[in-house]
């Protein structure tokens, strides 16, 4: 049985060549986007460092969430949504570095509330400064990606030190109580953050007149189902390479029918704001959806919508297709895309306005998923892929759906 | 329905009845069913059962459901009788999705529900031969048809050898009728009737 991973040299080669890429277009960036064209540069920087932060921190959720739904089936392949995790700290320092130059650099094309003029004139913008104000914005940040970073290397710390125990029943009530508390007290600081202020102060903001209080789930949503998908590319991917000997697809079939569930659910959040907007009418609510339903956004709505919605419910409905290594690789792909395609039409219709073919943004994307490839896959060699001390081993090993 | 002659065997555990059902087929005796107290997984596969197409019939009824919502709120909106409600669209269709979700979700349910029921065979009234009182209660049954090539007392012992008792032969309907145990078939019901007596 492999156990241990070896990054292979075709997949360093990869990381390197989509980091490259990302970074190339970095510095074309640079070059191209100066002056008034700026906003574009940080719009692009503020959406995918946001986005793939996101995606990657879902898997310190999936991690607390089955933990605390005392799953058992996915312990097979846990090892794998910890070594995405371990992409947090990087992630959230290029995501703090980014925000804090946009929040101190005056950057007022893309959060215009840190113009302090802007907010003596603008009534709503004065009403919301005791919320919307570069002090609360620095000290949230640091505290929720401070604590993010804080549970993400706690629970890795805690698997892998795991390994080194021996297997009694009263360690394996040790293991289990510890963990349930570390990944309660995450899902506390979860909540109240991408459920709640961090999609406000950082993406929301960008339409600072404007609120919804579905945003931050809807945020969530979007970025759960891609973690999803994330954690099922790597997971077939290591399959495909020997690994992961005890994950079968029936543990595929779950992972399917969990980007199925949430592609609906993320529907579901997605009209709820719509429609409640749609219904009242009220100038003040409709001004965001303006330029995406009836403006230059209008395409990119929809096919948002046939994405991240139609596509994976027609495909991923029947059963065949959750159970098909190739066809779950094929819509994972699809999900990620389309909710990155998602973050994009809710950064830029606020910031960059034109709707133009978004190279730029494109390009640093796959930088981004380069670095996940890079630091992913050096995480795993780290440890062995099967926590072979965790009591619900076995009850993932014989999962049936 | 037919009355066929079956050979009957019961079986006290899972992990038995499991390769028995094997052994069934592999012999090539035409099995009839197994009554189990419980879901037991995966003996649909052993049994040679093929998969259960209630899904598709599902899809197919929650696209009624779907097209229904749709073709009749727009139908009472924009011809029957159209009404300008706070100046919206005479076909709003956001307003539209949360009835047209309801009822595609109704009728893919309660069909489901139904063809389910169809698929196996209950309804208020319909009986079927009961093989054993405890095939469902406590005890695995398994009941083999004899047709014109097998033979009675080979069944019999084969099945003894997979670790069946109470083996017996039984002459009975093979499907489902309308009407009352005491009466039409069952002469088990009557034959505790009259112990108890």
């Amino acid at each position: 049985m492999k156990d241990q991973f070896v990054v292979p040299a075709r997949l360093k080669k990869t990381s390197f060549v989509l980091m490259g890429v990302g970074l190339l277009t970095l510095l074309i960036g640079l070059i191209a986007f100066h002056g008034e064209n700026a906003t574009r540069f940080w719009a692009g920087l503020l959406q995918n460092s946001s986005f793939f932060l996101l995606i990657t921190l879902a898997s310190t959720f999936f991690i607390a969430a089955t933990t605390l739904a005392h799953g058992g089936w996915q312990i097979a392949f846990r090892r794998v949504p910890e070594a995405i995790s371990m992409a947090v700290p990087i992630l959230a320092a290029i995501l703090f570095v980014v925000v804090m130059i946009i929040v101190f650099g005056g950057k007022d094309d893309i959060y215009h509330w840190v113009n302090a003029h802007h907010v003596a004139e603008d009534k709503i913008l004065s009403w919301k400064s005791a919320f919307l104000n570069k002090g609360f914005f620095t000290i949230a940040t640091i505290l929720t990606l401070g604590l993010w970073i804080f549970f993400t290397m706690k629970l890795r710390r805690m698997s892998i030190e795991e390994d080194g125990w021996d297997l009694r029943p009263e360690t394996g009530r040790k293991l289990l109580w510890r963990n349930t508390v570390v990944c309660g007290g995450f899902l506390v600081v979860f909540t109240l953050s991408v459920g709640s202020t961090t999609p406000w102060i950082w993406l929301m903001s960008i339409d600072a007149h404007w609120f919804s209080t579905m945003y931050s789930w809807y945020t969530f949503a979007s970025t759960w189902v891609s973690g999803l998908a994330l954690i099922a590319l790597f997971v077939v991917y290591l399959k495909k390479h020997g690994y992961l000997t005890y994950v079968t697809e029936e543990h595929l079939h779950d992972l399917g029918k969990f980007m199925f569930a949430f592609s609906i659910f993320w529907t579901y959040l997605w009209f709820s704001q719509y429609m409640l907007i749609w219904y009242a009418n009220m100038p003040e609510e409709t001004e965001y959806f303006q330029p995406r339903v009836w403006g230059q956004w209008r395409p990119i709505f929809f096919l948002n919508l046939l994405i991240n919605f139609v596509t994976p419910l027609l495909f991923l409905m029947k059963r065949d297709t959750k159970r098909n290594y190739t066809a779950i690789v094929f819509i994972a792909i699809v999900i990620i895309f389309g909710h990155w395609l998602d973050f994009w039409q809710m950064i830029s219709p606020g910031t960059v306005k034109n709707l133009v073919f978004p190279w730029f943004e494109l390009g640093l994307g796959l930088g981004f998923v380069g670095l996940i490839i890079f630091l992913v896959s050096n995480q795993l060699t780290k440890a062995a892929l099967v926590p072979k001390n965790h009591p619900y081993l076995k009850e993932s090993i014989i999962h049936h759906t | 329905m037919a009355v066929k002659n079956f050979v009957v065997g019961l079986f006290d555990d899972e992990a038995v009845l499991f390769p028995a059902v094997k052994k069934v087929r592999t012999a090539g005796y035409k099995l009839h069913d197994v009554y189990t107290p419980f879901p037991v997984h995966g003996l649909d596969h052993a049994m040679g059962l093929r998969e259960t197409s209630l899904h598709t019939a599902g899809f197919i009824y929650g696209i009624t459901g779907t097209t229904t919502a749709l073709s009749f709120m727009s139908w009472v909106f924009n011809v029957d009788w159209p009404l300008n409600i706070g100046g919206k669209p005479h076909f709003p269709l956001p307003a539209f999705i949360p009835i047209t979700f309801e009822l595609t979700v109704l009728f893919a349910a309660v069909g489901m529900v139904y063809t389910f029921c169809y698929l196996c065979q209950l309804m208020p009234g319909v009986k079927k031969h009961i093989f054993h009182p405890r095939q469902t209660d406590d005890k695995f049954v398994m009941v083999i048809e004899l047709t014109e090539k097998t033979n009675a007392e080979e069944v019999k012992n084969f099945l003894a050898s997979a670790g069946a008792h109470e083996i017996n032969e039984q002459r009975a309907e093979a499907g489902w009728w309308f009407g009352r145990y005491d009466k039409d078939d069952e002469p088990y019901l009557r034959k505790i009737q009259t112990t108890n007596a």
